[in-house]
């Protein structure tokens, strides 16, 4: 690609590329702003993310779609429904066009798919070497229904910790992938957007939710760590109830990695009174992407608001959260 | 011409050290009177403050060392001339108040001679009472929630002293005058079930969970085999060795080999854990499975020696308790799989109910949880492998005053030091923070003895390393925090205890410690200097696959030393079995590398065959160094490159096919010991330095430890071992507070 000198062809390239594959009315008005009808009740939720990840493309998923389903995801997470997103590129010079056209056209259909339409968006052509092949940002806003609160700092004692599905799929993907870990059946990434099934939840439970959260980054073990600090509470999870693929344990056992540190873009973790655990477990095995769902622990009172693992044997190891890479621990 | 002794004098005489709660001012007023001397005894802030006067001043103070109680420590003694004055008769005098403490609690001390003699008299109020104990031996620690040391601050301030104790306690001719823990049938603590009942249990082969001075035991009968592999299936601990009690230091020879030094360090009053060679084909195998070393103790609390006389049946005269007796018990903490030690009876009926036939408790509660402290003879000289009961809180001197400091130790085997003036005082072992219950007792281990030291540390210092629990409490804490490294501190540690000034090179033979530059440290050279330290080289450095996998699976440096060979292809062959080691051997060049010793033992016990996963930390290397009989050095077998030393000749010989285990695991030995003692012998005269620490985990090896020390004692040089703490991640506190007060000297001038 050599567009250097060229900064409005490659500019023109790139709405070529993108304006076809994101296309929607909004989008379409031209605009440097998009311009929506205000819902007629509720709350707005808003966020935003950048998404930074090597490689670009991976087994069950991209750059492109984990960037819309990621911004939905962390909408729906407080009980909202997603309505709009926005997206800003920034993309190194030299980056291949097709690679750009294929990232486009997972964000389209993954905007399609999600029904959540992308309506304004920039991009921006940096020097070589500035950044790492391309970075996307998104935002997005949603409307909470009426009377529906969900909080970090909502879990009380006695509450129950439900979780939608199998865990590591997503960073087992990006890591074998970025090691050439070889498996019999490739473990692809369970990138997807969860706001489907947090309206059945929402439908199903509405008033005993206390809180969602996707576990992204840290994995399970960092999200339940943030929502014991935050409600100022402890939890309990047991051994043996949290569902995880053999392949994602076997390339668990063979980096030396625990699953619940893994990164997910496709779960979710509830905290429900025990009142409604029963129906929202129900509603979340009937959907497609709660079939796993499982009660994997209890809120518990604790000062010190540790997360620890009931193993079969009645002891209880501590969860923890690690600051970084999974140095060893064993002198 | 007059005898000077004949003169009456006065003096003042100053006692420091374990001076309190010892037996001190009784045996101090038994000597006064029998010298006929005029005075007062009195304990203080400082210790202990005595005034004499009279014709035989100089004897009396020549006695009050000579003829100490058992259980004190008399660190100085000072005397000062005073005028006399006269006065009539020797008094105990009332406690000096003013200051702050500078004594502290005494350890735990095993039942004495004497409260043995009472325990098996029909004729004593003591006879057959499992409580039995008096100034010079009985719980301590254990019992003590604050200073200062009395019996109001004690588990024994709910039982009222019955009109004899009472009259025994202010008797200052009594053996338990002022014992604060002094009991007997009529007014003392109860054991919950009667011995015969325990005796027989024991005998039946069942499982017996009992009360003792720091925690529960677990004990069931040694020589039974049926019995020891049900406890080890109900405690779900595969093979991690158990230890052995026996009745008495005559019964040794029966079960072991014992040296002098581990018959004497065996009967100390601090009753430890002492490894020794074992006897083969005597105890059950179950009791360490694949080794040649194994952990005696001897009783140290009444309640043990019933058992023994019990099992004995209950012989009447005097000189059974020195007439070996074949039988033997394991004694094994219980605690659930990597919890702390049980203390409470309710936590102790609900933790052991699935685990113990026959529980038994008593009603004084253990306040202090101790384990017992687990020692060995490395170099001709004791060394511990855990510091626990009977040594706690006995201080480290450092030799010169500094302000007060916390270490916080590392990860697994934590414990925490608190500095007081020139002492340091090492905590008891409290565990791995992995458990919440070990983290919490971390925690209550902290302010327990902040509260008994009656101090409040000015700065801390942690690992290196951000996700040891020991670090994230240090984080929590308002002070400034000084982060050393795991290896710098082991060493630091061996130059506090040996008060070490100056710049001190050293060696880190150890499993696992962040480095500096962020890689994974573990055969380190080293020259440590105040709170500063600088890496001078290393072993040669091998993959590390799968992060703490690693040290749990020795197959898996078994794969990294392929690789350092060019021998991947000989991997399939090799695990067979493991169908992971294929996938990787794929990625071992992409892994990070570690400089490990103790992996380097992995990875040799892997190659000769003898484990490729690990029940329980260090088995690899413990089963790799009970096969040694006399270690033999392989010409060629280690390469000098500068200041890396690289075994991978001598890898190669074990990777060679058809090795034998018993002379791979001789060649390794003696081939590390000759490569470490090249390697540092070369750096000694570089840096022209004669003295050598010896830190890190590897150490707990005693052929490795023996060798290398006398390897470079051959050569004129001067190692030092860490003695008065552990050589593994257990003296880490040690080290780091060390480091600290020299920050504190270094940032103050
Ligand atoms: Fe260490
Ligand atoms: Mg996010
Ligand atoms: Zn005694
Ligand atoms: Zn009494």
């Amino acid at each position: 690609m050599t567009h250097g000198a060229g900064g409005r062809a490659m500019a023109q390239l790139i709405e070529a590329i993108f304006q076809p594959a994101l296309a929607n009315d909004f989008l379409g008005q031209g605009n440097d702003q998009a311009v929506m009808p205000l819902p007629r009740s509720g709350r707005l939720a808003m966020s935003t993310d950048g998404y930074v990840v090597s490689p670009l493309f991976f087994p069950g998923g991209d750059i492109g779609s984990l960037a819309v389903h990621g911004t939905i995801n962390d909408i729906a997470m407080s009980g909202a429904v997603p309505l709009y997103l926005s997206v800003s590129l920034i993309i190194e010079e030299g980056f291949p066009l097709a690679d750009l056209d294929r990232i486009a056209q997972s964000m389209g259909a993954a905007s399609r798919a999600a029904g959540v339409p992308v309506v304004t968006g920039d991009t921006k052509v940096v020097e070589r070497g500035k950044a790492d092949g391309l970075f996307i940002s998104t935002a997005g806003v949603g409307v909470v229904p009426p009377g529906l609160v969900l909080s970090g700092d909502r879990a009380r004692p006695g509450d129950r910790v439900v979780l939608s599905g199998s865990i590591g799929d997503h960073g087992i993907a990006i890591l074998s992938s970025r090691e050439n870990l070889e498996f019999e059946t490739a473990i692809l990434s369970d990138s997807v957007a969860l706001h489907d099934l947090v309206a059945a939840m929402v439908a199903a439970a509405g008033p005993h939710l206390r809180l969602m959260r996707d576990p992204t980054r840290g994995g399970v073990a960092a999200t339940l760590n943030e929502i014991a600090h935050q409600s100022g509470v402890g939890i309990v999870i047991e051994e043996g109830t949290i569902p995880v693929k053999s392949q994602v344990i076997a390339a668990c056992d063979l980096l030396g990695i625990d699953p619940l540190t893994v990164a997910n873009e496709g779960k979710l973790i509830a905290v429900v009174d025990p009142a409604g655990a029963g129906s929202l477990l129900a509603a979340m095995r009937a959907h497609p992407l709660g079939g796993e769902a499982a009660l994997i622990g209890t809120v518990v009172e604790d000062d010190r608001h540790f997360v620890q693992m009931r193993t079969a044997f009645g002891g209880g190891r501590i969860v923890d959260w690690l600051a970084g890479e999974q140095l060893p621990r064993i002198c | 011409m007059r005898r000077k002794d004949r003169a009456v004098t006065r003096e003042a005489i100053r006692l420091r050290g374990r001076v309190q709660g010892v037996g001190m001012r009784p045996f101090v007023f038994g000597l006064a009177e029998r010298l006929g001397l005029v005075g007062f005894v009195r304990n203080d802030a400082e210790g202990v403050a005595i005034e004499v006067e009279g014709t035989a001043v100089e004897a009396f103070a020549a006695a009050l060392r000579a003829e100490a109680p058992p259980l004190a420590r008399i660190d100085a003694l000072e005397r000062r001339p005073l005028r006399s004055r006269g006065g009539d008769g020797f008094v105990i005098a009332p406690s000096g108040e003013g200051g702050r403490a500078a004594t502290s609690i005494p350890a735990d001390a095993a039942t004495c001679d004497a409260c043995l003699d009472d325990l098996f008299d029909p004729a004593s109020r003591f006879y057959l009472y499992p409580f039995v104990t008096c100034t010079h031996c009985g719980p301590r620690f254990t019992i003590t929630r604050a200073v200062p040391y009395d019996r109001s601050n004690t588990a024994m301030d709910g039982f009222a002293l019955c009109p004899e104790c009472d009259r025994a306690y202010r008797d200052p001719r009594d053996r338990r005058f002022h014992a604060e823990p002094i009991a007997c049938p009529v007014c003392g603590p109860r054991l919950s079930h009667p011995v015969a009942e325990i005796v027989a249990a024991l005998s039946a082969g069942r499982i017996v969970a009992v009360k003792g001075i720091g925690g529960f035991h677990l004990m069931c009968d040694a020589l039974n085999e049926q019995s020891v592999a049900e406890l080890r299936r109900r405690k779900a601990r595969e093979a991690k060795p158990f230890a052995v009690m026996i009745a008495n230091a005559v019964s040794l020879d029966r079960f072991a080999v014992p040296e002098a030094a581990h018959r004497d360090l065996i009967a100390t009053p601090a009753r430890p854990i002492v490894l020794m060679p074992l006897r083969p084909n005597i105890l059950a195998p179950s009791v360490a499975p694949n080794l040649s070393r194994v952990g005696f103790l001897l009783p140290y609390a009444p309640l043990h020696h019933l058992i023994f006389h019990e099992l004995a049946g209950r012989p009447q005269d005097r000189a059974w308790r020195n007439r070996a007796l074949s039988v033997a018990l394991v004694a094994t903490s219980a605690n659930p799989g990597g919890e702390p030690l049980a203390v409470e009876d309710d936590d102790a009926r609900r933790r052991l109910a699935g685990i113990a036939d026959l529980i038994v408790t008593h009603d004084r509660p253990i306040l202090v949880r101790a384990d017992d402290s687990v020692m060995a003879v490395a170099a001709a000289k004791p060394v511990f492998l855990r510091r626990a009961r009977g040594f706690v809180p006995d201080p480290i001197d450092l030799g010169a005053d500094g302000p007060c400091v916390l270490g916080v130790g590392a990860h697994l085997k934590a414990t925490v030091t608190l500095t007081r003036g020139r002492e340091a005082f090492v905590s008891q072992h409290i565990g791995d923070l992995d458990t919440v219950e070990t983290v919490r007792f971390y925690h209550e281990t902290v302010a327990h003895l902040s509260r008994v030291l009656d101090v409040t540390p000015d700065l801390i210092a942690c690992d290196g390393h951000s996700d040891y629990g020991s670090t994230r409490y240090a984080e929590a804490f308002d002070r400034p925090l000084l982060r050393v490294q795991h290896h710098a501190a082991h060493l630091a540690a061996i130059a506090a205890e040996h008060q070490h000034r100056g710049p001190l090179l050293g060696v880190a033979l150890d499993g696992h410690g962040r480095g500096d530059d962020g890689g994974n440290w573990g055969g380190e050279m080293m020259i440590v200097a105040g709170a500063t330290w600088r890496r001078i080289g290393h072993l040669r450095p091998l993959a590390l696959l799968g992060g703490d996998r690693a040290a749990r699976e020795p197959w898996r440096m078994a794969v990294a030393a392929l690789y350092a060979l060019g021998r991947l292809d000989a991997v399939p062959a090799l695990f067979p079995e493991i169908p992971l080691a294929a996938a990787l051997a794929a990625r071992v060049v992409a892994a990070p590398t570690t400089t490990s010793l103790g992996r380097l033992f992995d990875a040799a016990s892997a190659l000769l065959g003898l484990r490729t996963h690990q029940d329980y930390e260090g088995q690899a290397a413990m089963e790799l160094e009970a096969l040694v009989t006399a270690p033999r050095r392989l010409e060629g077998g280690f390469v000098l490159t500068g200041d890396t030393l690289d075994f991978t000749p001598l890898l190669a010989a074990l990777a060679a096919p058809g090795i034998d285990c018993r002379a791979g695991a001789e060649l390794f030995h003696g081939t590390l010991i000759a490569g470490l003692a090249a390697w540092i012998a070369g750096a000694a005269s570089r840096q022209e330095m004669d003295c050598v620490a010896l830190g890190g985990g590897c150490l707990m090896n005693c052929v490795l430890a023996d060798g290398l020390a006398a390897a470079l004692q051959e050569r004129g040089l001067k190692p030092l071992l860490a003695r008065a703490v552990p050589c593994n991640d257990g003296g880490l506190s040690l080290g780091q507070a060390a480091m600290a007060r020299a920050w504190a000297a270094g940032s103050d001038s």
